[in-house]
């Protein structure tokens, strides 16, 4: 076919071919731009407000010079809380901004670039719909082209909003923080692009890159604790180790950018090469075969067979963050103690105890809030077995309803105590006391994260259209949990999250009526939601 | 007879959509039963009421003498379904899928299961998502009449196949009768209709227009005759029935109703035939007229 098509259009050779590997490239832009009009702005709003509130909580926290410089001091010998947050370059609001949510607003970036990849690529060959796409007037580039450039404007846009809402705090700083962050975000995109190339799946592309992203992470933490001015090599081996060593607001590096750009690139130049040499649909990664026999033979095992991967992943990722943050309670303590404002934020998620208490609570609540996130993706899997097709077959089987989604919901609502129970495992292991105590403190935000839970399950039984809502709760959820104690915000709101009526554990009073009353309305939404799924159609397609 | 799946009035509406508006359907035990009718009729909705995965709004329907909504469970063990868009877990292979669904049921027979795997040709180790379209229904049928049930519902089970294996779909479907299974077969592939069903039912719209076995519904329309005569040709237009009647010369063409062909034979005798070719009409030529019909109403 190609040939004869080559050769009938003798006016236009083969290698004319550059530009007509592009064809459609504009097209598939507009689109993929189109169906990412909810997810891209909701990434790049929650990532600018995150970086564009930190100046006015920092002003309420470090607002006299005698508090920064007791910052600049403690950073300079604490290498743990280095590790967490990265060493501080100077004592500006705007360089304390970027300071504390540099590395993670570069960091949410690179998600929101590599998920914004993987959905345009290997996605859409998997689910095979890139093949109608790759038959019509379409380029053998365009698609990987139009996926980058999504992620291009998304960063692009984060950037801007950035760059314009700091530039109070300087300009340059504010336009270096800016470009800085969408520089990762950039990395991370052509990154996705090219294990888009080598894996059939597009879970295990996400997760793969996502891998990446937690490597780099560690780099930097490893990098930082060893060194307190971002010298070290393991720093300048992570994107966002380049990130902090822009320093923003601290005597810009603008010699560090082009290392973006050059990772940008090379990384696209390798995802291009890539491309251009597979087939659509294939991948590098051959997928090995399966056992001609199965032992699963009821929905339960199916259900937990679907996820384990998943649990197993969440349950490493716990397990790890609780030894980290185990490991730097002592520091950090110590650094909150030199600071009223900080004893006071940390007071209000972490309760009225000893400082060491109250950032091991906090640290513990910090934990639940992000098991939310586990616990509504367990929970809408049930949406996507039965959005895909793959649900009918199983209920055609001798299968109640309910027994089929208490499969899943029992490896959701297990899984989440299962993760904070290594949560705590690992807090305790690295904080080395009080084993009991810190285990209890993670424990206790159980009940919360089921009450998320139950609302995913609401959601989804008695309105299954937008069962996806499940995420923007969980959202709002983290947002109140992270940035309300901060901000100081209104008691009301705090008490809208299952997690602002929590015990704060350990060195507060364990309080069961408060976890048994949100225990109940787990329950409860959980029964709401199933009586919703069994009186309702199950719809295909 | 006892009735493996009897329908009477059933309504279902998505929205404003009528999908089902008062459908009607019985499928005798043990028959194989042909479910005919355009996209967007109505078959697939059917068969979800059927599977209780969709709530009839009113109607009846009982599935083995079952409810298929309140007794699901019950009624499930003993049924097959295999549907006409097979989505497979990417990361299970075809044996695990084929093990997992006939466990679902009423359980698996394992000589018929390699059995079939051998005829069908399916891999079983390959994983789910390297399946082409074709072996994911494969992997679903060898399931579905592997499975220890008395009812097998096929909505479209041979989109996918090449014509080898839509041959040995075949044979599987008739070794199913022939164990005394039931079978309920919606296809568009109105040859292997013709070929495997004892009766069948057309709808349109959401609704029955015919059911019956195919003798009844060729009786019901119009055979085409075509002959070569020793003499002209009498008195044929005056005759009852008959349509699109073509003389020329010698040669006569015509359609009739098919309980007036007595007359117009009679009639062709008179004359002296030379030669006769008479056509009953396929189940295309019926379905078309339905369709047309409903094209018609338009």
């Amino acid at each position: 076919m190609t040939t004869a098509a080559v050769r009938a259009r003798p006016v236009r050779p083969v290698r004319s071919g550059g530009s007509r590997q592009l064809a459609g490239t504009g097209t598939l832009l507009r689109f993929a731009l189109r169906r990412d009009r909810v997810m891209i702005p909701l990434w790049v709003a929650v990532n600018a407000l995150m970086v564009l509130s930190m100046p006015n909580t920092l002003k309420g926290l470090y607002g006299t010079a005698s508090e920064r410089a007791g910052l600049l001091r403690q950073m300079e010998t604490n290498s743990s809380l280095r590790a967490m947050v990265g060493p501080v370059f100077d004592d500006s609001l705007g360089a304390l901004t970027a300071w504390r949510v540099g590395v993670y607003a570069g960091a949410l970036a690179a998600v929101m670039g590599l998920l914004v990849v993987v959905r345009h690529t290997r996605d859409e060959e998997e689910s095979g719909r890139q093949e109608l796409v790759a038959s019509g007037m379409v380029g053998r580039r365009a698609s990987l082209t139009a996926a980058l450039l999504a992620a291009a404007v998304a960063n692009a846009v984060l950037a801007v909003l950035v760059a314009a809402g700091l530039a109070g705090q300087g300009a340059a700083g504010a336009a270096a923080l800016g470009l800085g962050i969408a520089g990762a975000g950039m990395v991370f995109a052509t990154m996705a692009a090219i294990v888009a190339q080598l894996t059939e799946s597009a879970r295990l592309a996400r997760g793969l890159t996502a891998a990446v992203l937690g490597v780099a992470f560690v780099l930097r933490a490893a990098g930082d604790s060893a060194t307190d001015d971002g010298s070290s090599v393991l720093t300048w081996l992570s994107p966002l180790g380049w990130l902090e060593n822009l320093r923003p607001f601290a005597g810009e590096r603008w010699w560090v950018l082009p290392l973006f750009a050059g990772a940008v690139v090379v990384q696209g130049a390798v995802a291009y090469g890539l491309a251009g040499r597979r087939d659509v649909g294939m991948s590098f990664l051959p997928t090995r075969p399966g056992p001609a026999a199965g032992r699963l033979g009821t929905a339960g095992a199916l259900a937990r067979r679907l996820q384990r991967g998943s649990v197993l992943g969440w349950s490493i990722g716990f397990l790890l963050a609780g030894v980290v943050y185990g490991g730097m309670t002592e520091g950090a303590a110590d650094l909150v103690a030199e600071n009223d404002s900080a004893r006071e934020i940390f007071r209000r998620m972490g309760g009225q105890a000893g400082l060491t208490d109250a950032f091991l609570a906090s640290m513990a609540g910090m934990l639940g809030l992000v098991a939310t996130l586990y616990v509504v993706a367990s929970v809408l899997r049930l949406h996507g077995e039965e959005t895909s097709g793959r649900a009918e077959p199983v209920l055609a089987g001798a299968v109640g309803r309910l027994r089929w989604a208490a499969g899943h919901l029992a490896v959701a609502f297990g899984g989440a105590v299962l993760v904070m129970l290594l949560a705590g495992l690992g807090l305790a292991a690295g904080y080395g006391h009080r084993a009991g105590a810190v285990l209890g403190a993670c424990l206790v935000q159980v009940p919360a994260v089921w009450v998320v839970g139950g609302v995913a399950v609401l959601l989804y039984g008695v309105v299954p259209r937008a069962a996806m809502a499940a995420w923007g709760v969980a959202g709002a959820v983290l947002l109140i949990g992270w940035v309300g104690p901060a901000l100081d915000v209104p008691r009301a709101v705090l008490d809208l999250s299952p997690f602002g009526h929590l015990p704060k554990l350990p060195g507060g009073e364990m309080a069961w009526g408060p976890v048994l009353v949100l225990t109940g309305l787990a329950v409860a939404l959980v029964a709401a939601g199933l009586a919703g799924l069994r009186r309702r159609d199950m719809s295909a397609s | 007879m006892t009735k493996a799946i009897t329908v009477s009035g059933l309504h279902k509406s998505f929205g404003r959509t009528h999908a089902l508006d008062g459908l009607d359907l019985e499928v005798a035990s043990g028959e194989v039963h042909g479910f005919l009718g355009p996209n967007g009729s109505g078959k697939s909705t059917t068969i979800r009421v059927l599977l209780g995965l969709l709530r009839a709004d009113s109607g009846a329907a009982q599935v083995l003498g079952r409810d298929p909504w309140a007794d699901a469970v019950e009624v499930h063990r003993r049924i097959a379904y295999v549907p006409g868009d097979v989505t497979l877990w990417r990361n299970l292979s075809g044996g695990e899928v084929i093990d997992l669904y006939g466990r679902l049921r009423g359980g698996l027979d394992t000589r018929r299961r390699a059995d079939l795997i051998e005829r069908f040709e399916l891999d079983p180790t390959k994983k789910g998502r390297t399946y082409s379209k074709g072996n994911r229904q494969k992997v679903a049928l060898v399931a579905a009449f592997a499975s220890d049930v008395d009812l097998l519902i096929l909505d479209e089970p041979t989109s996918g196949l090449d014509p080898l294996m839509e041959e040995v779909f075949q044979r599987c479907v008739e070794e199913e009768r022939d164990r005394g299974r039931t079978v309920l077969l919606s296809s568009h592939i109105l040859s292997e209709v013709e070929e495997l069903c004892d009766r069948v039912s057309i709808i349109r719209k959401g609704r029955t227009v015919e059911s019956g076995s195919l003798a009844d519904l060729r009786h019901l329309t119009r055979t085409s005759v075509t002959a070569e005569l020793a003499g002209p040709p009498n008195g044929l237009s005056g005759l009852p029935g008959v349509h699109d009647l073509d003389v020329q010369g010698r040669r006569v063409r015509l359609q009739v109703d098919t309980d007036r062909l007595d007359a117009v034979l009679r009639s062709l005798g008179e004359a002296g035939v030379r030669s006769l070719t008479s056509t009953p009409p396929t189940l295309e030529e019926l379905f078309l007229r339905h369709y047309q019909e409903e094209a018609g109403v338009r």
